[in-house]
């Protein structure tokens, strides 16, 4: 029976590409089916009290004894929908945020300015090397201003679109420059803030090859509307391929 | 001249200078009025800009970003403050609560007066912010810091910002003053026999919004003068150390003083939910007592409802985490307050329920302020359905911050409480004014504003769905997916200047009526609360011995017994 209303529901979203995506969308969906439900119900109570202009020949008494079970009895069930929301959605929240990312997981960090989002992969010795904000140069090619001297800085590589491969768990450590920003990729499904003075950890798991838009969901200033970039999911191969060739480069450009 | 000059100086201290609890009413309402003018109008150049932004204002030439985020932030500015705050919370009660419980004074009268003041002057200084150097600011009604706190963050984020930090400080202040006096009047100045459960649900409501109004409204005080203090002496409290903005290092270099943005988060949402019931509560005290009288059925369920509106005010202060579920929080804390805000769900469903219930029986007379209840109620199920689906952290991890929410909150928010404060204007002009508000003018001006706002707000849900985020003055970049909503994004526009227009019926209404409206009945609407209680019973004191909704078929004569009546009741 909901289901009519979830396929009316879905088509407005972006495509999912997510592991997490399909269960989300499927709640979300079956949440809207029930509500909407509830809403057209009561429009038509309303409705049929506008219309009927004689009232009901019931007397006061019975109206009341009537209209105290009803009323309660719909309250008990209202209690038990509002349970069941709370409890299924609390079962994707726990995978989703509660739980930590699998070791194996891909390490990859999002920092946000004004208005770019940068993405920092940690190259051959999977260590994020420190940062200085006095390094901090976009023009010289360190946006970030990884120290390029450490050792774990050298072969960090930092690139303007975030690549993934398909199928492998990503643990993104988020963090901002300046201001709020709100990492949002709709096609993944997933949302967080990128707060200055924090690390905050999101991970996921892209299925689906295909360029996924990421946006910023918190006004961050003039340029809120344009700090938008690309995700693209790729296949493993072509990931390996793809982070070797970046690898090489800033190789090539620390010597 | 001597004798103009005087009548001159009564009409200034009657209306103006005064302490009079109904002078000070209409003021509030000349306020919240001016307030919706320049609220509307941004919304209007907002709307048009979304739908066509190469197109120059007259006398202004081109919308910048910043433009378009200052008119966002004043906006929503204004709205949430100047209209859906001032009007059910300071005019209404100052027009009826005395009345209501069986006065006719203020117990604390100057102070009502001074902040009466004290917003007006909040008022003009927020408008300054469009007159200083860069403009208004761009960081939205909720102002997060550091952008915010940082002068060079931003355009406006200059003097513009530290206008509007002042005028909300100056109003946090006013708030809370006002808020005193109603609670000491509900608390003290009840005519003999006005007990507790014989006040009507309005009082009811006035005196948990303004329980509430005093500590959210206090916090946001302190949280406004701790921002004061980060942008202009030196201190860090939103501040985190090494935050590097437009290429300058802002923080401390390191560890002292680490302050945090999500510090005002938790500060401002801490004001921000209760606030939310600040401005609705009053409309859910309005709604029983005007469902009773044009449907000539008592309220069943008046304890039910007593009790759902304390235990909402008491709830509001336990969700302002759902807020903040994607903002950085412990997780943990999204899960706690996912499941107290379906919590709050449970009295307001109740509240619903026992309105709806007294509804569907029908036989009530429509006369425009039941329909502008009835909107307020569709309005309030229309926006209130989609709450439960943002409470739940997973979902709302998608629909934060998209148009999602800012349908919902327009709907229960806005157009529920501005059509309940319509519903207000038109029960209780006869009695400020002595004359009737057209009723054809009153229908049209409904039906159309419910369809307008239907087609306004209700669309929001879809193109949040589809992902839209707020704040963007365009849709464009690499998300072509958005190509598919800018049907939905025009329709909207076009519904926006439809409902606003229609608006200007109502001012006409209001207008016409006043000089050549019907004149009205002492107590025209056979209502049975105490605001309609002829004057001999405010001289004479005498007590109160029934409930305020004591309406139905009672006898031959009258099928109502307003709560002055002293005769006892027939049964």
């Amino acid at each position: 029976m909901p289901a009519a209303f979830i396929l009316l529901s879905v088509p407005w979203m972006p495509p999912d590409g997510a592991q997490h995506g399909p269960a989300l969308d499927r709640l979300l969906g079956m949440n809207l089916a029930i509500l909407f439900g509830l809403f057209v119900i009561s429009q038509i109570l309303m409705a049929v009290g506008i219309l009927r202009r004689k009232p009901r020949k019931d007397t006061a008494a019975y109206r009341a004894t009537w209209s105290r079970i009803l009323t309660s009895s719909l309250i008990i069930a209202f209690c038990a929908l509002y349970a069941w929301m709370g409890v299924t959605a609390q079962a994707l929240w726990e995978i989703s945020r509660l739980q930590q990312a699998a070791p194996t997981a891909l390490q990859v960090e999002v920092v946000g300015e004004q208005f770019a989002w940068y993405f920092r992969y940690p190259g051959p010795d999977n260590k994020f090397g420190p940062t200085r904000t006095s390094l901090i140069d976009a023009a010289a090619g360190n946006p970030l201003g990884v120290v390029r001297s450490d050792p774990a800085g050298k072969d960090d590589i930092v690139s303007g679109m975030l690549v993934l491969p398909a199928g492998q768990q990503v643990d993104l450590h988020l963090r901002s420059l300046d201001v709020i920003h709100g990492f949002f990729v709709p096609g993944m499904r997933i949302k967080l803030n990128a707060v200055p003075g924090q690390v905050l950890h999101l991970h996921f798991t892209p299925q689906k090859l295909g360029d996924y838009p990421i946006l910023c969901s918190q006004v961050c200033g003039i340029g809120h509307q344009r700090m938008q970039t690309m995700l693209r999911v790729v296949t493993p191969a072509h990931f390996e391929q793809w982070i070797t060739e970046r690898e090489r480069q800033q190789a090539g450009a620390t010597e | 001249m001597t004798a103009r000059f005087a009548r001159q100086s009564g009409f200034v201290r009657r209306h103006i200078l005064t302490a009079q609890p109904r002078s000070l009413g209409i003021l509030y309402l000349f306020l919240g009025l001016a307030a919706v003018t320049v609220g509307t109008l941004l919304s209007l150049c907002i709307r048009i800009h979304r739908v066509w932004p190469a197109w120059p204002f007259p006398l202004y030439g081109t919308v910048q970003p910043e433009d378009y985020l200052a008119m966002v932030t004043m906006h929503g500015t204004l709205m949430i403050f100047f209209v859906l705050t001032i009007v059910p919370q300071n005019a209404f009660p100052n027009l009826v609560l005395p009345q209501q419980i069986g006065t006719t004074r203020m117990a604390l009268p100057r102070l009502n007066a001074t902040s009466f003041w004290l917003f007006l002057v909040s008022f003009l200084v927020l408008l300054a912010a469009f007159f200083v150097p860069q403009g208004a600011p761009v960081s939205g009604w909720t102002s997060y810091p550091p952008l915010s706190a940082i002068p060079i963050a931003g355009p406006g984020q200059g003097a513009g910002m530290d206008c509007w930090l002042a005028a909300i400080a100056l109003f946090c202040l006013a708030s809370v003053l006002a808020a005193l006096n109603l609670l000491a009047t509900i608390a003290c100045k009840r005519a003999p026999g006005m007990r507790w459960t014989r006040m009507p649900l309005t009082a009811w409501a006035w005196l948990v919004s303004s329980i509430l109004t005093i500590p959210a409204y206090s916090v946001l005080l302190a949280a406004c003068l701790m921002l004061i203090g980060d942008r202009n002496f030196g201190t860090h409290f939103f501040i985190p150390p090494g935050d590097f903005v437009n290429g300058q290092l802002v923080g401390h270099a390191s560890g002292i003083g680490p302050g945090s943005p999500l510090l005002w988060l938790h500060l401002f949402w801490f004001f921000g939910h209760p606030e939310v019931y600040i401005s609705i509560l009053p409309a859910m005290g309005l709604t029983p007592g005007i469902i009773a009288n044009f449907t000539r059925r008592t309220v069943h369920s008046y304890r039910v409802q007593m009790i759902s509106l304390l235990a909402i005010g008491f709830f509001g202060f336990c969700v302002w985490g759902h807020h903040m579920f994607v903002s950085g929080m412990n997780p943990y804390a999204g899960s706690a307050f996912g499941f107290v805000t379906l919590a709050i769900a449970v009295p307001s469903s109740a509240e619903v329920l026992a309105w709806l219930g007294t509804l569907w029986p029908g036989g009530m007379s429509l006369k425009t302020p039941l329909l502008f209840i009835l909107g307020f109620l569709s309005f309030f199920i229309a926006g209130g359905l989609s709450g439960p689906v943002l409470a739940q952290p997973s979902l709302d991890s998608y629909l934060h911050n998209t148009f999602f929410v800012v349908g919902h909150f327009h709907l229960i928010m806005a157009m529920a409480g501005v059509f309940s404060l319509f519903a207000g204007i038109y029960y209780w002009f006869p009695l400020l004014t002595g004359r009737r508000m057209n009723e054809a003018l009153g229908h049209i001006h409904f039906w159309i504003s419910l369809v307008a706002a239907y087609g306004t707000f209700f669309p929001m849900y879809f193109t949040g769905l589809a992902g839209e985020p707020r704040h963007y003055a365009q849709l464009r970049g690499p998300i072509e997916s958005f190509a598919t909503i800018l049907p939905l994004e025009r329709g909207i526009t076009f519904s926006a200047l439809l409902l606003a227009c229609t608006q200007l019926i109502f001012l006409w209404n209001v207008f016409r009526s006043l000089f050549r409206g019907e004149p009205a009945a002492p107590n025209c609407w056979q209502a049975t609360t105490l605001e309609w209680a002829p004057v001999s019973f405010f001289e004479s004191r005498t007590p109160v011995k029934r409930g305020p909704y004591e309406y139905g078929p009672r006898g031959e004569l009258q099928d109502y017994i307003p709560q002055w009546e002293s005769v006892p009741k027939q049964e």
